[in-house]
């Protein structure tokens, strides 16, 4: 019998001592927020925390967790509300969202260890695959829960239908095509703005809430 | 935010005990039957009249004002979603696009996905489900504002009715019926269930709005299933449970047309929680157990033999010499473009280019790998599924059942990545439905292991490319030749796709016409050929497909090109671009964007590229260092023109997340010895990891006056913009990928 302390809930389980902590807590227990990516702790899909500290579930015997406490992506916080969840949402982070559990996770263990994490920390403790490439915002994701003030999100030039473009060239035939609702600011149609856009989180429900945090118009 | 918690639903049934699920299913078949008969001319664009309403619904269910659009009493709006999603955001952009028209509340929107059986049980109603080819929102766009505009003029009419004035009196806001001159108002949750007996209008009377109008598309709205993405809630096809339910790893013949010549079983089933071992067609096999883990294992373990077939000396280095003979051959090539002489013209240049490309095949490695569960019994069949074509997946289950497909069902679900690998072929919904029927009235899940699923993918296809270029005294390309040999995708997947032997499709982003992926340069003397030449490797989409190998093949060239001319790689491109001013614009806005031949850092240089794809102009600039063959991109900033824009910040994540796909067009490699694949997980297979990834700025440059697609056509420019930043650091061009053929390495 192995005993298993999994989000603060004892589990006493029936299973193979080798039987990797990844499919106990997913084919044994339905915590299916774990996911499987690649069984050879390559991709990081599978990380829980042991004892505060990433493990790759898939290559880690069940056997080896006994005693210890493992946190899966449900137990990270009751209402998702840790920071890493809370910046995740704020900067739609997620595309596909298959890899972000072990994202999530391995972010929140960086933040544990350094609350103000460098770009080089990042990029040291962020191994996990990304296929959609969401890593720019993870990286955002991360600054921004850390408040680190280093986290620039997506920047977003706009380029207005009727731009004169390099080298003065006309450069559309379309010159008489109006601008139709993609600039975010009604004045703003007719030229070029840059958009870092760090959208606010009241903009989620209210898109036509003009957004007032993290913008920055630096029109060319 | 309770938007998002609770914004996201599909039409599964969770318990998959049996019969429970079988009634279920049973009852809501028949309300469609009856729903379809009512309004059969309707149905063509997606209106029709609820059967329950009709049947008089109990007070406060939620109404079907018609296929796209289900309404609650308390206002809140179920918006149904009919292409797959798999990370791309076009859920939430076709819902934004529908719920601009219907002028509802977009704070109390909510998404359903609808199934197949559903859709052919009501004559399509939803319209085509595949999801690829960056075709999810510009092919739905019309009909699903019109759906949303129907909606709203029956609510409106509605209300007109209940008031006793005329419809054109009503107005319609944020779910607000305002009936100004009386200062009345009603909620759509009060009138829904009249608005949903009432005749859809004619299509005709439907005016959709300017898009300049817009107030909820065109607007950076978050996307509105997130919540579940971060709390590990969000169940993938991976994720299904259900009581009783089984596991199956399988094993197809490592080497591509092998087949199953014998194994023994013996040993793994005493094994514990071995259920069993089940043949696959004659050339896969899957062990079924109580546990994945207990099956995949016993898998390892089973001695299995494998007829090779004759492909089991074939190699990367033999497909290589197959494909060069195609460079230089007359046999099976066609020309696509043959204008003006190429031959004399470049016999006739004062300067002559010539070189040779090649790109390797390159893997999916969707983050959830291949996976579908089959509950099978003789009297139904059902699926959960991750794929890009739900229908395509119903197909293959009854296929894979041998039921008809009016008794199967596919609960899609959303995808754990797609690129293209469950697009087309739906291998792993038929394997999973061969193994449910060998195990019926028990679900069967069929997990496909990471090193099955990277050595049994659809690659991206393998090619060279032969180029030439002929430049007269003044630097000015006079002849051009591209001669393609490679791989082709239609005749492994869709033959009649290929008329009179003409494979059009790998020559994409070189095509003449406009509209998709059409050639911006102007050329006065320009052939362009495609040399068929296929492998035992199967082939398929792979994000981007051939525009991929296609713009690092022209593009790299063409900087080789322009270095030769002496002239300025920006301006050698925009002077042959004059005649193709879209392409043009979008060069020129990542040119102006990007601060082209600004000032760098000693040792940083840039690298430029455009391309079409998709209906959509894209164009890249990288700024790259080289140092001790260690190549860093520090910058990328990536511009599109695709039109319209739905969603500006989903729009921007595309554009960002097309550089890890395009950084393993530099890196990746699915290489073949022995007739299998050589790479079989990441720890052996090259692939984008976020320490690579530069600063991206993305350079929307809509025009407003088409609509392009979105999630692939960046790729391709990302490519050899770096290529051509590595050319101008070293000197040396980069024509052979992965990058190590170089001996460079992307860190």
């Amino acid at each position: 019998m192995t005993n298993l302390l999994i989000n603060g809930k004892k589990h006493t389980l029936d299973v193979e001592p080798d039987m990797p902590l990844l499919w106990v807590i997913r084919d044994e227990l339905g915590l299916t927020g774990t996911k499987y990516g690649c069984g050879v702790a390559q991709c990081g899909a599978c990380t829980v925390l042991v004892d505060g500290a990433p493990v790759r579930s898939c290559s880690y015997p069940n056997s080896a967790a006994q005693g210890k406490h493992i946190t899966t992506i449900e137990g990270l916080s009751p209402t998702a509300s840790h920071p890493v969840q809370v910046a995740w949402k704020d900067l739609d982070v997620p595309q596909c969202g298959y890899c972000q559990s072990g994202q999530i996770l391995a972010a929140a263990a960086l933040l544990k260890r350094k609350p103000k994490p460098t770009d080089q920390d990042i990029d040291e403790a962020m191994t996990n695959i990304c296929r959609c490439g969401s890593y720019r915002r993870i990286r955002a994701g991360i600054h921004q829960a850390a408040k680190t003030g280093l986290g620039i999100d997506s920047v977003i030039h706009m380029v207005s239908s009727t731009a004169v473009l390099s080298q003065g060239m006309k450069t559309g035939e379309d010159q008489q095509a109006s601008c139709s609702g993609a600039c975010q600011h009604e004045h703003d149609h007719g030229h070029d703005r840059t958009v870092q856009a760090s959208l606010d989180a009241s903009s989620a429900s209210s898109p036509q809430t003009t957004p007032s945090r993290g913008f920055s118009s630096n029109c060319a | 935010m309770n938007t998002t918690t609770q914004a996201f639903t599909t039409l599964d049934e969770t318990d998959s005990s049996s019969t429970s699920f079988l009634k279920k299913t049973a009852t809501s078949r028949r309300s469609f039957l009856v729903s379809t008969s009512a309004s059969v001319s309707a149905l063509t664009l997606g209106f029709h009249v609820p059967s329950f309403a009709k049947e008089g619904s109990a007070a406060g269910a939620a109404v079907e004002v018609n296929a796209w659009v289900v309404i609650h009493p308390d206002d809140r709006c179920v918006i149904r979603i009919a292409r797959a999603e798999m990370g791309q955001g076009s859920s939430t952009g076709l819902a934004q696009l529908v719920a601009e028209e219907l002028e509802c509340d977009w704070k109390k929107v909510s998404l359903e996905f609808i199934t197949p059986g559903q859709n052919l049980a009501r004559e399509r109603v939803w319209k085509n489900m595949s999801t690829g080819g960056s075709r999810g929102i510009r092919e739905s766009q019309e009909y699903v504002r019109q759906a949303g505009a129907a909606a709203r003029m029956m609510l409106i009419q509605a209300a007109a009715t209940q008031w006793g004035v005329p419809a054109s009196d009503v107005s319609a806001k944020d779910g607000i019926l305002h009936h100004e001159s009386s200062k009345r108002s009603l909620h759509y949750g009060q009138v829904s269930a009249q608005a949903a007996l009432l005749s859809p209008p004619d299509v005709k009377t439907i005016r959709l709005k300017n898009p300049k109008d817009w107030t909820i598309a065109g607007k950076p709205a978050k996307r509105l299933d997130t919540a579940h993405k971060v709390d590990g809630s969000l169940r993938y096809a991976i994720d299904h449970r259900a009581k009783d339910m089984l596991y199956a790893a399988i094993k197809a013949s490592p080497v591509f047309e092998g087949k199953l010549k014998s194994f023994d079983a013996t040993a793994i089933l005493k094994k514990r929680g071995i259920k069993g071992v089940v043949k696959l067609d004659d050339n896969a096999i899957a062990v079924v157990a109580d546990s994945w883990w207990r099956a995949k294992t016993a898998l390892e373990e089973m001695p299995i033999v494998w007829d090779e077939a004759n492909n089991g000396q074939v190699s990367s280095q033999s497909i290589a010499e197959h494909l060069k003979e195609g460079l230089t051959s007359d046999k099976n090539v066609f020309a696509d473009t043959n204008v003006g002489q190429f031959d004399d013209a470049y016999a006739a240049s004062a300067k002559k280019l010539e070189a040779v490309y090649s790109t390797p095949f390159v893997t999916h490695a969707c983050m959830e790998p291949m996976n579908c569960t089959v509950l099978y019994t003789s009297e139904r069949a059902l699926a959960w599924v991750p794929s890009q074509n739900a229908e395509a997946a119903l197909a293959a289950l009854a296929d894979g059942s041998g039921l008809p497909i009016e008794k199967c069902e596919a609960y899609n679900q959303t995808l754990g990545g797609g690129f293209g690998r469950r697009g087309g072929p739906q291998d792993y919904v038929r394997f999973a439905a061969l193994v449910a029927k060998q195990n019926p009235g028990r679900p069967v899940k069929v997990l496909w292991s990471r090193e099955e699923d990277m050595t049994h993918d659809y690659y991206r296809p393998i090619g060279q490319c032969l180029l030439q270029a002929g430049l007269d005294e003044q630097g000015n390309l006079k002849a051009l030749h591209v001669r393609v040999s490679g791989q082709s995708i239609n005749a492994y997947l869709a033959p009649h796709n290929i008329v009179g032997g003409k494979d059009r499709r790998q020559l994409q982003g070189y095509w003449p016409e406009p509209g998709d992926a059409q050639l911006g340069y102007t050329v006065p003397n320009l052939k362009i050929e495609y040399a068929m030449r296929n492998t035992h490797v199967p082939v398929g989409a792979w994000r981007g497909v051939n525009t991929n190998q296609n713009a690092i093949y022209l593009e790299s060239f063409m900087e080789e090109v322009a270095h030769a001319s002496g002239k300025d790689s920006l301006a050698f491109r925009q002077s042959m671009l004059k005649d193709h001013p879209q392409h043009l614009r979008v060069l020129n806005a990542v040119a102006d964007k990007a601060g082209w031949g600004r000032t760098l850092p000693s040792g940083v240089f840039q690298g430029i590229a455009q391309f079409m794809g998709y209906g959509s102009y894209t164009a890249a600039v990288a700024e790259v260092s080289v140092k001790d063959g260690k190549v860093k991109v520090h910058r990328l900033v990536l511009a599109t023109n695709s039109g319209h824009v739905v969603n500006t910040n989903q729009v921007a994540a595309q554009v960002e997340g097309s550089v890890a796909y395009a950084f393993d067009s530099l890196q990746s490699e699915s290489s073949v010895l022995n007739g299998r694949i050589v790479e079989t997980n990441f720890d052996k297979y090259k692939i984008t990891r976020m320490v690579q990834l530069p600063k991206i700025e993305t350079v929307l440059a809509p025009t407003f006056n088409f609509w392009g697609g979105v999630g692939e056509p960046t790729i391709c420019v990302v490519a050899p913009a770096v290529i051509n930043a590595i050319f101008r650091a070293t000197g040396q061009p980069v024509r052979s990928l992965p990058l190590k053929n170089s001996g460079l390495e992307l860190v």
